[in-house]
C-alpha cells in the first residue's frame, strides 16, 4: 500500500443557499458540509456515518462534484478535482464511481439491463467493437451474481436487489478504483442485503476496489469498513479504525448513536441503562455556537457553549470533543466561523 | 390445526384461518395471507416479523377489515376481547377502529390531514368515540400530547403536520391512536422512518405506554433489534404464511425453522467482522409462484421430498412452534 491516499479530502464545504424573495436572492446558508477532511487508502473501506441530514451525502456527492462544493481540497490519486475544469470530469467519472439507495431512480426506465451496463463502456471508449462489449457485460453480469437470462429485461421487471446488482455491474463496467456507494443496501430486505454486501466484499478482494460506504446502518459498516468516520451537522465528529469508533467510542454523540441501536442479544436489552439523546438535531442553517453538539449533549460544560472543538487525536483515530482534548491537534480542517 | 403457543394471561386477539386473496394477472386468486393464526394476550407486545410482501401489513390490515379492493377477505375468525369481529358493519366498525383498536403507521403524514392543524385532529379523534366537551377534548388533547413526550404541547397543539419533525409527528399520531384509549394498538412498522436516536425515543415511549395502560400492541416490524427491544412474542412470516410462533428469546436466541435461521444470519450486527454473511440463495418468488407445499422449500437447504406438502405445527417447547417437516422430523414428532 503506497503512503499516498487514493483518494484525500480537506476542509470541504459544501453550502446551499436559502433563497427567498422577488431577486431569490440568499438570505442564509445551509450549511450542508461543513469543513470535512477524509482519507481513503488504496484497497481500503471508509464508511460515513451518521443520521438524516447529517450532510453524509453531500460529502459524497462534493467529491464527485455532482454538487458544487464551494471551499477545500478533493485530492484522488494525488490530482486535485474541485480544480478540474468541467470536460475534464468525464475522466475522472471513469475512475471514480457511486452506486446510490435507489437502483430504479438511478436506472434509466428505458434501457435494458445490457444497454444500461454498456452504456458507460461506450462513453469511455472501453472495448475495441459491440461485440466485445456485449462479452463483458455478460462477464460482469455473471459476477455480480445475474443470470445471463435478464440481459434484455428492463428494470421495472427485476426485483430490488437485482436492481442493485445492476447498478454495480454498471459503476464496474468502466473499472473504477474507487466506488462511493451512497446507502446502497439500505432499501433492501436482511436477507439480500447480505447477499449485495457479501459481493461487495468479494469485489473488494477481487479488484482491489477501494469504498467509500455512506451509511446510517452501524451494523453493516462495522461489518464492512475498515475506518468509521461519524457526522454530525455537517462536520465529522470521530473519526478512526472501525474497532476503536464502534468498539470504544470517545465522542459522546457517537456512545449515544451506539445506545440508541437496538440490541439484537436477546439475553441484553439495553432498554433501562441507556443513555438517551433528548431532542432532535437543530437545523444546519443555524449550527448551535462552539460544539454543535452541545445542546444534546448529556456530557455538556460550559465551554462546549462557547468554543468549538477542533479534531483531537484519540489513539488511532480522532474526536471533536474537548473531553478528549490533549497536547496535539490532529488537523484544522475547520473553516472559520463568520 | 392451530397455533399452540402459549401466553402471559388471557388472550385479547385472537385470530384463526385467516386468508385474504388477491387476484393475479391470470385471473386467479392467490392467498397472500394464508391462513393465519395468531394470539395476543392483555398487555403483550406480539411481533409480526417479515421481509417485504410476505404479508405482515396485509394481516394487520386484515384484522382490522381495512383490506381494500380487489384485495379480499375470504376466511377466518378474529375475536377481540371474547367477541367476534365477523359480520360487523361499517358503523360498528367505525366505533372499533380508532376506538377499542388503535393504528399507527410508518408515515404519520399519510394518516394525518395536511390542511388542519393537529391539536384540531386530535380533539376530534377523541369526540369522535365519546361525547366530551370541546373544553374537555381539548384538555385531553394537552395531556396525550404532553404523555407522548411532545415538547411546548400546548403550541404543537396548533401546528400544522408539515411544521413538525418526524419523531413528533409520530409522537401526534400515537397521542391519536391513544385518544380512545384502545385495547390494542397495531403498530406498523411505527420507527421504520425515523433516525436511530429518535427511533429509540419512539420505542422507550411505547414501551411504557403499553405497561402504564395495559394495552397489547400488535407490532408490525421487518427489525429483528426492534422485535428484541419491544417484543415478548413473535411471530415469523414468509410468503403469505406464519412458519416459527415463540417468546423473544425462543425466536432471537434458539430459532428452529430455516427460514428464521438464515434471516438471523444474514444480520451484520450479528456477525463476527469481516466473516462473509450467511446468505438466503434466491428471492422471494411473487405470489402466483408460491408452492402448495412448504412455500420456503425452494430455497431451503433441508428441503427433502416431504417438503412438498405444507408442513403442520411441530411444537418444539412450550409456547415454542415451527412449521418445518425437517425441524418435525428432527425432533422426532
Amino acid at each position: 500500500m503506497s503512503s499516498v491516499p487514493l483518494l484525500e479530502v480537506e476542509g470541504l464545504r459544501t453550502w446551499f443557499p436559502i433563497r427567498a424573495g422577488l431577486l431569490q436572492r440568499p438570505v442564509g446558508w445551509i450549511r450542508a458540509v461543513d469543513g470535512v477532511d477524509l482519507c481513503v487508502q488504496a484497497g481500503a473501506t471508509v464508511a460515513l456515518v451518521g443520521e438524516s441530514g447529517c450532510g453524509k451525502t453531500t460529502v459524497g456527492r462534493s467529491i464527485l462534484r455532482l454538487v458544487e462544493p464551494q471551499a477545500g481540497r478533493v485530492r484522488f490519486e494525488g490530482e486535485d478535482l474541485l480544480a478540474l475544469p468541467r470536460p475534464s470530469l468525464r475522466s475522472l467519472r471513469r475512475r471514480l464511481q457511486i452506486v446510490f439507495q435507489d437502483p430504479l431512480a438511478a436506472l434509466d426506465p428505458r434501457l435494458r439491463v445490457r444497454d444500461a451496463v454498456a452504456e458507460g463502456m461506450e462513453t469511455h471508449g472501453i472495448g475495441a467493437d459491440r461485440i466485445e462489449r456485449e462479452a463483458r457485460v455478460a462477464a460482469l453480469l455473471e459476477r455480480v451474481g445475474l443470470d445471463s437470462s435478464l440481459l434484455g429485461r428492463f428494470p421495472h421487471e427485476l426485483s430490488g436487489g437485482q436492481r442493485q446488482r445492476v447498478c454495480i455491474a454498471r459503476a464496474l463496467a468502466v473499472e473504477p478504483r474507487l466506488l462511493i456507494c451512497d446507502e446502497s443496501v439500505s432499501a433492501l430486505d436482511v436477507s439480500i442485503q447480505a447477499q449485495i454486501l457479501n459481493l461487495l466484499h468479494d469485489l473488494r478482494a477481487e479488484l482491489g476496489l477501494s469504498y467509500l460506504f455512506i451509511s446510517h446502518d452501524l451494523g453493516v459498516v462495522r461489518q464492512l469498513a475498515d475506518r468509521v468516520a461519524v457526522m454530525y451537522l455537517g462536520q465529522i465528529v470521530e473519526e478512526g479504525p472501525t474497532e476503536q469508533v464502534l468498539g470504544d467510542p470517545q465522542h459522546p454523540y457517537t456512545r449515544a448513536l451506539l445506545e440508541a441501536v437496538p440490541s439484537l442479544d436477546p439475553r441484553a436489552r439495553r432498554s433501562a441503562e441507556r443513555i438517551r439523546l433528548r431532542g432532535e438535531v437543530p437545523s444546519p442553517a443555524q449550527p448551535p455556537a462552539g460544539c454543535r453538539f452541545h445542546p444534546r449533549c448529556p456530557l455538556v460544560f460550559d465551554r462546549c457553549r462557547r468554543e468549538a472543538p477542533a479534531l483531537f487525536a484519540v489513539a488511532a483515530g480522532a474526536s471533536r470533543c474537548f473531553l478528549a482534548e490533549q497536547s496535539t491537534v490532529r488537523t484544522t480542517g475547520d473553516v472559520p466561523r463568520a | 390445526m392451530s397455533a399452540a403457543a402459549s401466553s402471559t394471561g388471557p388472550d385479547l386477539l385472537v385470530v384463526e384461518g385467516l386468508v385474504t386473496s388477491f387476484p393475479t394477472s391470470r385471473g386467479r386468486r392467490v392467498a397472500i395471507v394464508d391462513h393465519v393464526d395468531l394470539r395476543v394476550a392483555c398487555g403483550e407486545v406480539l411481533a409480526l416479523v417479515g421481509e417485504s410482501g410476505c404479508g405482515k401489513s396485509l394481516t394487520a390490515l386484515s384484522i382490522a377489515q381495512l383490506v381494500a379492493r380487489p384485495g379480499r377477505v375470504d376466511a377466518g375468525r378474529v375475536v377481540l376481547a371474547g367477541r367476534s369481529l365477523a359480520g360487523l358493519g361499517p358503523r360498528e366498525w367505525r366505533r372499533i377502529r380508532g376506538g377499542e383498536i388503535g393504528m399507527i403507521f410508518q408515515e404519520p403524514m399519510t394518516s394525518l390531514n395536511p390542511v388542519q392543524r393537529v391539536g384540531a385532529q386530535v380533539i376530534e379523534a377523541i369526540r369522535l368515540h365519546e361525547r366530551v366537551r370541546p373544553r374537555e377534548a381539548q384538555r385531553r388533547a394537552l395531556g396525550l400530547f404532553e404523555r407522548v413526550g411532545i415538547p411546548d404541547p400546548e403550541a404543537r397543539l396548533g401546528a400544522y403536520p408539515h411544521e413538525l419533525s418526524g419523531g413528533m409527528k409520530q409522537r401526534a399520531m400515537i397521542a391519536m391512536a391513544l385518544s380512545a384509549r384502545p385495547k390494542l394498538l397495531i403498530a406498523d412498522e411505527p420507527t421504520t422512518a425515523l433516525d436511530v436516536t429518535i427511533q429509540a425515543q419512539i420505542l422507550d415511549l411505547l414501551r411504557e405506554l403499553g405497561q402504564e395502560l395495559g394495552m397489547a400492541v400488535l407490532l408490525i416490524t421487518h427489525d429483528l433489534g426492534v422485535v428484541n427491544e419491544l417484543a415478548d412474542r413473535v411471530a415469523v412470516m414468509y410468503a403469505g404464511r406464519v412458519v416459527e410462533q415463540g417468546s423473544r428469546e425462543d425466536v432471537l436466541a434458539t430459532a428452529r425453522h430455516p427460514y428464521t435461521v438464515g434471516l438471523l444470519g444474514s444480520l451484520p450486527a450479528r456477525t463476527p467482522r469481516g466473516a462473509r454473511l450467511v446468505e438466503i440463495p434466491g428471492a422471494v418468488p411473487p405470489p402466483e409462484d408460491w408452492p402448495s407445499g412448504c412455500r420456503f422449500a425452494g430455497r431451503c437447504a433441508r428441503a427433502y421430498a416431504a417438503c412438498a406438502e405444507a408442513p403442520d405445527w411441530t411444537p418444539v417447547t412450550e409456547g415454542h412452534t415451527v412449521r418445518c417437516h425437517a425441524v418435525a422430523r428432527e425432533i422426532g414428532a
